[in-house]
């Protein structure tokens, strides 16, 4: 029966319509089963933009292992990834970059600043050459400050970036 | 203007069996930075490394601050390994301003540095392993260097940027029981790394992976004016901290590793060697050091020059030789500070390498060249 | 390995060649003496070069030289082959707007040569430096030492996009760190002001 319904001509209007069905079942019932299934499996995006990515490096090392909170280390494709943590400087020949990488990315996503720079420009707030923070590149989630934040710091982040997901609306992205 | 500058990177005409790859800057096998490889089947015919994804312009902005207000930018590039990149500056600093250091400051310089090459030399490992699928690798020396990153803390109070040292000596000086704690870590530090031989050093898998892979020959190595531990696989027998020994290095016996096979391998063995050498030299500067003593000397928030003078320093630092060139006009901000950076010396080496090789050993030969992008971009 | 044994071939060198020009040191220097080894480097530059050359200042393990564009290849040359000087450590250039120059400043070391391995010879030539500069087209333009020395390759290039010295006869002349799209001026000019500073 599903044979005739689907044609090669209607194929994308049919799964469309599906997607509709589904949108409007799994809005209160299932949003919380996929939020957690969020939570738990944030991948990072592996883009190093500046000196942080030395701390990042420390917060997946045994001591810290921020793998334990579901952030799993960033070593995965460009495509199953939804987290961009932007290690701290983004330089004028940088931010393009990050945009373009943002923009591939599958949605949901969320981007966390870490470190003074990402957020403000920090040291290098007279640089020629650096961003004034990347707010003005993509759009950010959680702030983490620090010059480079401690692990620890990273981690907090981390959590709180869980705690925001958790509240959100898993239906938008769907 | 923008005519005659070609945009980034116009590359050569290429005919159709050639098939150009950029390799990052979000990429798993590169850091900071952009390669563009042009690869013919499986082996690299042209290599063109594009950094200046972190240039930010310090040593611009080294003309607008004081020779005091310097000193936390300047350690930026490469931040775990913060003492050794701020060191010749320091030392610049210090000659231009006409400041004498107490001899204890030299031994606590002396102490912090060899701490801080081997933090930095753990991250470079702990990287080097994962870049060629090795997780152990990467766990071990990242747990592992937060030992040394502890003793650190205590010294500095921040985890990597320490800002330790300033013109005058350095910031503060050891917390007590330090020598104690110092030792015993730095022991068992030893013993530790020793162990790495058999997981990491003596794996038939690593060494097929990167023995004869990106041989830089004696000659080349000289040629292309390389240094650190890429010089030191290569035959050439050269440490500043032997060949021309700054602070107190003179007093202590430091011993150079030096590899002739030049190939990955060799680049990858001597960094590890050279954190069993830093072992031996915090062990002889904390018997040889003066158990009491300032270790600064004081000056004011904005220090007077002596005059105009140039000033070009060197150390030792993780990757090799860095230099500072300090050009001062008299006042209290430096006319011109140069940071000549070992990375950026090394990454010449880079594409001279990769050619003839497969793609597939780009990451194991990209990481042996001891190559921090930040630092090389300032 | 350690540092003494490494300084009786510092020391050694001195003895044969500088022995005449080393009184001559002492003569016209009241202040203080210069160091002999280094002096003699300096005063093999002038033995061959004249007054193409002058000598910067003489300190212990620094020997800074001065030429002008037009022999900094010869003497590069010079250098290499005969002082046995055999890299570049860095490329520096320094902005002087009261001059209307700019300098160009190359850091030599010698790996090879044992006696050398404490030096570094400074040498250093300069430009003219135009207040509109169109980098690559104006008179700001330098020989290459790239053929001298391989080693300066990225420095050159780099000395190129931050002050837009144009190097004759380097192969690669094209931007190495800034973005793309840079259309301002060389940023290490003195010129070029940070926003706000």
């Amino acid at each position: 029966m599903l044979k005739d319904l689907v044609t090669p001509e209607n194929a994308n209007v049919f799964v469309g319509k599906l997607g509709d069905i589904l949108e409007k079942a799994i809005d209160k019932p299932l949003g919380y089963a996929i939020n957690w299934g969020r939570i738990w499996s944030l991948w990072p995006v592996h883009i190093e933009t500046a000196c942080c990515s030395v701390e990042f490096g420390a917060a997946s090392s045994p001591r810290y292992d921020v793998e334990r909170f579901g952030i799993i280390e960033a070593f995965g494709s460009l495509r199953q990834c939804d987290l961009v943590v932007v290690q701290g400087t983004i330089t004028r020949k940088m931010a393009p970059r990050l945009r373009l990488v943002y923009d591939q990315m599958p949605e949901p996503k969320y981007v966390i600043a870490m470190g003074a720079c990402a957020i403000t420009g920090g040291l290098y707030f007279d640089s020629y050459n650096v961003l004034p923070g990347i707010d003005g590149v993509i759009p950010v989630d959680v702030y983490v400050p620090g010059c480079p934040p401690r692990p620890e710091t990273l981690i907090q982040g981390c959590i709180l970036l869980q705690e925001k997901i958790k509240r959100m609306k898993a239906r938008k992205f769907v | 203007m923008t005519d005659i500058m070609p945009p980034g990177l116009a590359l050569k005409k290429v005919d159709e069996r050639i098939m150009t790859l950029n390799v990052g800057p979000q990429h798993p096998g590169s850091g900071h930075m952009r390669i563009v490889v042009q690869i013919d089947g499986d082996y690299i015919v042209a290599c063109d490394p594009d950094p200046g994804y972190v240039h930010r312009g310090e040593e611009k902005m080294a003309e607008y601050r004081n020779y005091i207000t310097n000193v936390p930018h300047l350690e930026r590039p490469v931040i775990h390994d913060s003492c050794n990149v701020l060191y010749p500056y320091v030392l610049g600093a210090e000659e231009i301003l006409g400041i004498e250091v107490p001899e204890r400051a030299k031994y606590v310089r002396v102490i912090c540095s060899e701490l801080n090459r081997c933090i930095y030399t753990m991250y470079w490992l702990a990287i080097y392993g994962i870049f060629l699928g090795h997780s152990t690798m990467f766990m071990w020396p990242a747990g592992d260097r937060e030992l040394l990153i502890d003793l650190m803390e205590k010294v500095s109070g921040a985890r990597v940027t320490h800002a330790h040292f300033i013109p005058g000596g350095v910031r503060n000086d050891l917390p007590a029981n330090f020598e104690d704690v110092c030792l015993r870590q730095v022991n068992y530090f030893e013993k530790r790394i020793k162990e790495y031989a058999a997981v990491f050093y003596d794996n038939p898998i690593l060494i097929s992976r990167t023995r004869d892979t990106g041989v830089l020959t004696r000659e080349n190595a000289i040629r292309y004016g390389t240094t650190g531990s890429v010089l030191r696989a290569s035959g050439v027998d050269y440490d500043l901290r032997v060949k021309a020994p700054y602070d107190v290095y003179e007093e202590l016996d430091v011993h150079t590793n030096v590899l002739k096979e030049g190939d990955s391998y060799a680049r990858s063995k001597v960094p590890w060697l050279d954190m069993m050498e830093s072992c031996n030299i915090i062990r002889q500067a904390l018997q040889k050091m003066p158990k009491s003593g300032s270790v600064r000397t004081k000056l004011k928030p904005n220090p007077k020059t002596k005059g105009p003078a140039t000033v070009y320093k060197r150390v030792e630092s993780g990757r090799g030789s860095l230099g500072c060139y300090i050009v001062s006009d008299g006042k209290t901000e430096p006319y011109r500070v140069k940071m000549s950076v070992p990375s950026f010396r090394n990454l010449l080496a880079m594409p001279n390498l990769l050619i003839g090789e497969k793609l597939g050993n780009m990451p194991s030969v990209y990481w042996s060249l001891n190559y921090w992008p930040v630092e090389a971009d300032r | 390995m350690s540092s003494d044994s490494e300084n009786p071939a510092t020391e050694a060198k001195p003895e044969e060649k500088p022995t005449p020009p080393k009184p001559a040191a002492k003569a016209e220097e009241k202040p203080e003496e210069l160091p002999a080894f280094e002096k003699g480097i300096s005063d093999k530059l002038v033995e061959k070069f004249g007054d193409k050359v002058q000598v910067d200042f003489v300190k212990e393990d620094r020997v800074g030289i001065k030429t002008s564009k037009e022999n900094v290849h010869d003497v590069a040359q010079f250098i290499r082959d005969d002082l046995h000087y055999d890299h570049a450590e860095s490329v520096t250039g320094v902005d002087f707007p009261a001059d209307n120059e700019i300098e160009v400043v190359y850091h030599l070391g010698s790996y090879t040569e044992s006696s050398l391995a404490r030096q570094v010879l400074t040498l250093a030539t300069r430009a003219p430096r135009e207040s509109n500069p169109i980098p690559g087209q104006d008179s700001t333009k330098l020989p290459s030492l790239r053929d001298v020395f391989y080693s300066v390759e990225f420095g050159e290039r780099e000395v190129f996009e931050m002050l837009g010295v144009y190097f004759d006869g380097h192969p690669d002349n094209r931007r190495l760190l800034l973005p793309e799209d840079w259309a301002d001026l060389p940023p290490l000019r003195k010129d070029f002001a940070i926003k706000g500073r």
